[in-house]
């Protein structure tokens, strides 16, 4: 009887929920062509010909060349950089990856006497903006004892100024992935290891032997996340780095782009190069880098 | 023990210690350039700045800056997160290019966005297609900021747009359900279903945005340098340039530490709105 009178009233809301998804739909991908478009335009400039991109560009270059792209990486001396960045990058990602994920591991399941209150002030730090370190650092690498010329005290030289050593340094450890890491553990059950603990193997034979090998999409996030950190970063590397032998992605293309008379079609190509690298790792880990990023937020 | 030890002496020596070190800085006079100590000269730095134009302009900027990029881009990212939401087939290749602007670094979309703006540039291009003449964009000291904040929308959409995407897969479905049988309007599941229960998400967003937005630096190192007539120069770049352009450690830190009560000041008045009632 009532499914009798329900009938119609259930089909056309059927259509009302077809027709919202359509425009649900439309709407999304106006939105995201929109958002996309400033890209393509990038791309479409970076292929067209230096000499004609101060007039029709269009969506699809008449004449489309690689040329820009040798310009970028001879003239701006990018490969370099590309170097540099790499090896900084590189550096981070393997501190991060020992140094949070075993302290992240400790806060979740070996606690011990204050640890929830070192565990707070390392967390609290993250919200220290950049501008408050900024100058600290600065001083501090560049008095940074027994290094370009410096003395014990750090006097006398420029300490690590204009190194990649002094570059990588506030990258080392993001207490950001530390927070990641403890809540990735803490919803491990923590009597999975009870029983090789009874049987008398060390805290860290458990931690290598049996959390490690389940901890691969933790440490990805970790190694992402401090990647795209140090690849990302301008403010820093302006700041230490002063030659060209030790500037970074991010400071070359500035450089370019600080010309009196910019060539945007190079600029372009410059910019490409210096994307793809992050782009590869997003699109490689799209599952990752969204998880990591609303897991934080979620479970905070 | 020795699992924290290692990240411990980091924080303690690569971040608590700087802050300390800093903190002592703002009661100093001090340029390494004239090899010499750091001289102590009190709360003068501090009092200086309560009458710096420059750093009140600055002050005022990144409020602006700040509180007029917010709002747009949470109302945006809330729409496509509702939009993205309802499960259909490919809505996973919408949440992933929107969030593309967020993987590629600040300076990296500058430079895109500081040829879009260009004399010749695809906005200009734009105009002349409807017989409009070109504009001066970020070249005009009334338009310049505007013109960043939007491409910084844009920048923060795709970030703003998963976390809050989040936040809605948590509300239970059955209360939309109850609610539809109870006869409510769709404003009135947003009103009163939706909102309660994004309610932390959105305090998280909103905190997590202040605190970036406030610390924006390398779209206007690349877009602007601060200009026209400092209509761009937000605290952070001038803190960059009062230290590394004119050599004033002191001075310069002081600002920061006033930039970190600013941003604390903020990001609590933040909280407190969207406390529950």
């Amino acid at each position: 009887m009532s499914a009798i009178t329900r009938g119609p009233t259930r089909r056309s809301r059927m259509t009302r929920t077809r027709k919202a998804q359509i425009v649900n739909i439309v709407l999304l991908t106006v939105v995201t062509l929109l958002v996309l478009f400033p890209f393509v335009w990038m791309v479409s400039l970076a292929f067209t010909p230096a000499e004609s991109a101060f007039r029709d560009v269009t969506l699809w270059p008449a004449n489309p060349t690689w040329d820009n792209f040798v310009t970028a990486l001879t003239v701006g001396n990018l490969g370099r950089a590309f170097l540099n960045s790499t090896i900084v990058a590189l550096v981070a990602v393997a501190t991060n990856c020992f140094i949070t994920v075993s302290a992240g591991y400790a806060f979740a399941h070996l606690p011990f006497r204050g640890s929830n209150l070192i565990f707070y002030v390392l967390i609290a730090t993250a919200a220290i903006p950049v501008a408050v370190t900024l100058i600290p650092l600065f001083l501090m690498v560049s008095n940074f004892p027994f290094a370009g010329g410096n003395d014990a005290l750090g006097r006398g030289g420029s300490g690590l100024v204009d190194t990649l050593g002094g570059i990588a340094i506030p990258y080392l450890v993001g207490t950001m992935s530390i927070f990641l890491v403890r809540q990735f553990y803490k919803s491990m059950n923590p009597d999975l290891a009870e029983a090789a603990r009874i049987d008398g193997a060390s805290e860290f034979r458990l931690f290598w032997s049996i959390y490690m090998p389940l901890s691969k999409p933790i440490i990805a996030v970790v190694a992402i996340f401090s990647f795209t950190g140090v690849w990302d970063d301008l403010l820093w590397p302006l700041v230490v780095s002063s030659s060209p032998q030790s500037q970074t992605v991010q400071l070359a293309l500035t450089r370019f782009s600080q010309t009196g008379n910019i060539q945007y079609a190079p600029l372009m190509a410059a910019t490409i190069i210096v994307t793809i690298p992050v782009l590869l790792v997003f699109l490689l880990n799209q599952r990752h880098f969204i998880s990591g990023l609303s897991e934080g937020a979620v479970k905070g | 023990m020795i699992f924290v030890a290692p990240a411990v002496l980091y924080v303690v020596i690569f971040q608590l210690l700087p802050v300390a070190y800093g903190f002592a800085l703002s009661f100093t006079r001090y340029s390494p350039l004239q090899r010499g100590a750091p001289t102590f000269v009190g709360l003068e730095n501090y009092v200086a700045l309560l009458g710096d134009a420059d750093f009140l302009n600055a002050l005022w900027i990144t409020a602006r800056y700040t509180l007029q990029v917010l709002p747009v881009t949470v109302a945006i990212a809330l729409l496509l997160a509702i939009l993205a939401n309802r499960p259909f087939r490919g809505v996973g290749i919408f949440r992933s290019a929107l969030y593309i602007p967020h993987i590629v670094s600040l300076t990296a979309v500058s430079m895109i966005w500081l040829w879009m703006y260009s004399q010749n540039g695809l906005f200009n291009e734009l105009l002349a297609l409807v017989d409009l003449g070109p504009q001066r964009w970020l070249n005009d000291p009334d338009s310049a900021l505007n013109g960043v904040s939007v491409m910084r929308v844009w920048k923060a959409l795709g970030s703003n747009m998963v976390l809050l995407l989040a936040g809605l897969q948590t509300i239970p479905k059955d209360l939309y359900e109850q609610a539809s049988i109870d006869g409510a309007t769709r404003w009135h599941q947003f009103r009163h279903v939706t909102l309660p229960g994004l309610r932390p998400m959105l305090i998280y967003v909103v905190a997590m945005d202040i605190i970036y937005l406030s610390q924006s630096f390398a779209e206007i190192f690349v877009l602007t340098s601060g200009g026209p007539l400092n209509s761009t120069t937000t605290v952070n770049y001038l803190i960059y340039t009062e230290a590394f352009d004119y050599s004033r450690m002191g001075s310069a830190s002081a600002m920061a530490f006033v930039l970190f009560a600013f941003i604390a000041g903020l990001t609590l008045i933040a909280l407190r709105a969207g406390r529950e009632r």
